[in-house]
């Protein structure tokens, strides 16, 4: 099967989503992340390689952080970036998806960041697009939001290197969740060894046991022995119907507090994609607490942007020479 | 083709620029930047020769360079990093093998991205011909004309000892002469 994310020479072309990339791509985008990591802490954080090229950051959804990281991603490879917020313009008026992305091709945009409500959009205005313009999903649906899953890979490797001796476990709404699929994708060829899942089974994909994790209900016993927390958020705005029976019960069964923390390794590391709600999903002292790398992770979310932004904007990939 | 030996042009560029920093009034402005990944080794050589406490960082200038249009972003990129404040320093930049200019540009642009220099000095092991830029090596082991599908490589081994090796590819590239009528 042809991955549409890929061009003819096995190049990264789209970035769609984590799942059939190959580990050769997974790691040049997180290689190249290490460079700009340093880039953000110099006093001018901005390199020309976008210079002169369009970014446009479509969001049929509304999400201000993951809109924000993409366009400070974008700014510090000097492209110019222009925001479109289509739930409150065009698309309210009637226009079609694919009108929004024609005229938008006509101010000769280079590079679209797509975020919507359906799973696939991202993947149809690739299939649309001309051959020089790259699409980056940035979440649709319930499908897949690649970038966060490699910030998330990223922070994981920056703490903890050795990937291939790794217990990590993703606590809490994995049915609702596009970042726990991409994470898994991830971790999983990448090569961690064991990825755990702590949920309730109303909160579980039925086929989850198929991605390659182990599958847990119970906070103690899955908690134990790991080397990562991966927090995930209780999607209030996704639930429809009684899944739960409360948020304070939620919380008591599958919270992360400082006491369940303790079952894990003494280095272990927490992890949230934000936003957080403290209280629900982990607690206040957990979340402020010294294993914390929820922070860092926001920090190196732009760096991991600024590397598939310039993977995608520039050249073949191939070699350069020439000293 | 007889290539010299890079340790030889080691040493002859580490004592040229024992001599530049001899004549230097305040050492403790300058500072070290080698290039990814051929410089890197040379400066870390130099600065073991030398026993300079001076401030030294390295630059991978992919980041900078002109063409990234073409052929973009190598995989193997390397994270620059420069612990020092460039600004009003004198600055000792190594590379191996000097060539189009183009790194140099490239690297000259990035360490401006740091700060202002009060000078750049660029030391190169080997000048093989070919700038396309009013660029030029300041300090040179040696000077040796290559064809245009010829390729020079630096190699260091697991003893840290270098090596020079010459590649020939099959085409030979069509290069425009200047008229000299």
């Amino acid at each position: 099967m042809i991955n549409p994310q890929l061009d003819s020479d096995g190049n990264l072309k789209h970035l769609l989503t984590i799942e059939g990339l190959p580990t050769r791509i997974l790691n040049q985008i997180l290689d190249t992340a290490e460079t700009f990591v340093g880039v953000a802490e110099r006093d001018i954080k901005k390199v020309p390689l976008l210079r002169g090229k369009t970014v446009c950051n479509i969001f049929f959804e509304n999400s201000t952080r993951t809109r924000t990281t993409f366009e400070i991603a974008a700014k510090r490879l000097s492209a110019d970036v222009i925001n479109l917020n289509v739930g409150t313009s065009s698309q309210s008026k009637g226009e079609t998806i694919l009108d929004t992305v024609d005229n938008l091709i006509a101010m000769h945009a280079d590079m679209f960041v797509v975020r919507h409500n359906q799973s696939g959009a991202p993947h149809f205005i690739a299939q649309h697009v001309p051959d020089h313009i790259s699409v980056i999903n940035a979440g649709d649906g319930r499908h897949a939001h690649p970038t966060q899953g490699l910030l998330d890979v990223f922070t994981i490797r920056r703490y903890k290197p050795d990937m291939h001796n790794l217990r990590i476990a993703l606590v809490g709404d994995v049915l609702h969740s596009r970042v726990a699929r991409s994470e898994i994708h991830a971790l999983t060829t990448l090569g961690v060894p064991e990825v755990r899942v702590i949920a309730p089974k109303t909160l579980l994909p039925t086929d989850v046991e198929k991605l390659g994790v182990q599958v847990f209900h119970d906070m103690k016993a899955g908690l134990k022995d790991v080397d990562v927390v991966m927090m995930l958020r209780l999607q209030n705005e996704r639930m429809n119907g009684a899944m739960l029976p409360s948020a304070q019960e939620y919380f008591k069964t599958f919270g992360l507090t400082q006491e369940k923390l303790q079952l894990a390794k003494p280095d272990a590391i927490v992890m949230h994609p934000g936003p957080m709600n403290r209280g629900v999903e982990i607690d206040s002292c957990v979340a402020d607490g010294n294993q914390s790398v929820i922070l860092p992770q926001v920090t190196y979310g732009i760096a991991v942007r600024m590397a598939v932004m310039a993977i995608l904007g520039g050249g073949s990939g191939q070699t350069g020479s020439g000293a | 083709m007889q290539l010299p030996n890079p340790e030889t042009l080691l040493s002859d560029i580490t004592a040229k620029i024992q001599a530049q920093l001899n004549l230097a009034t305040n050492i403790e402005h300058c500072a070290f930047v080698g290039i990814h990944s051929g410089g890197v080794w040379l400066m870390q050589r130099i600065l073991n020769t030398l026993k300079l406490d001076t401030p030294y960082g390295t630059l991978d200038a992919a980041l900078y360079r002109d063409d990234y249009a073409q052929r973009g972003l190598k995989a193997e990129s390397k994270p620059s990093n420069i612990p020092f404040n460039v600004q009003d320093k004198h600055i000792i930049l190594i590379d191996d093998i000097f060539y189009t200019g183009r790194t140099t540009r490239a690297a000259m642009n990035e360490l401006f991205d740091y700060g202002r220099p009060a000078s750049i000095t660029l030391a190169v092991l080997i000048n093989r011909g070919g700038a396309e830029l009013p660029i030029s090596p300041n300090i040179v082991g040696a000077e040796i004309l290559l064809n245009h599908n010829q390729s020079l490589q630096l190699s260091q081994d697991t003893k840290g000892k270098l090596h020079l090796s010459l590649k020939e590819s099959a085409t030979e590239y069509i290069r425009l002469e200047p008229n000299n009528d």
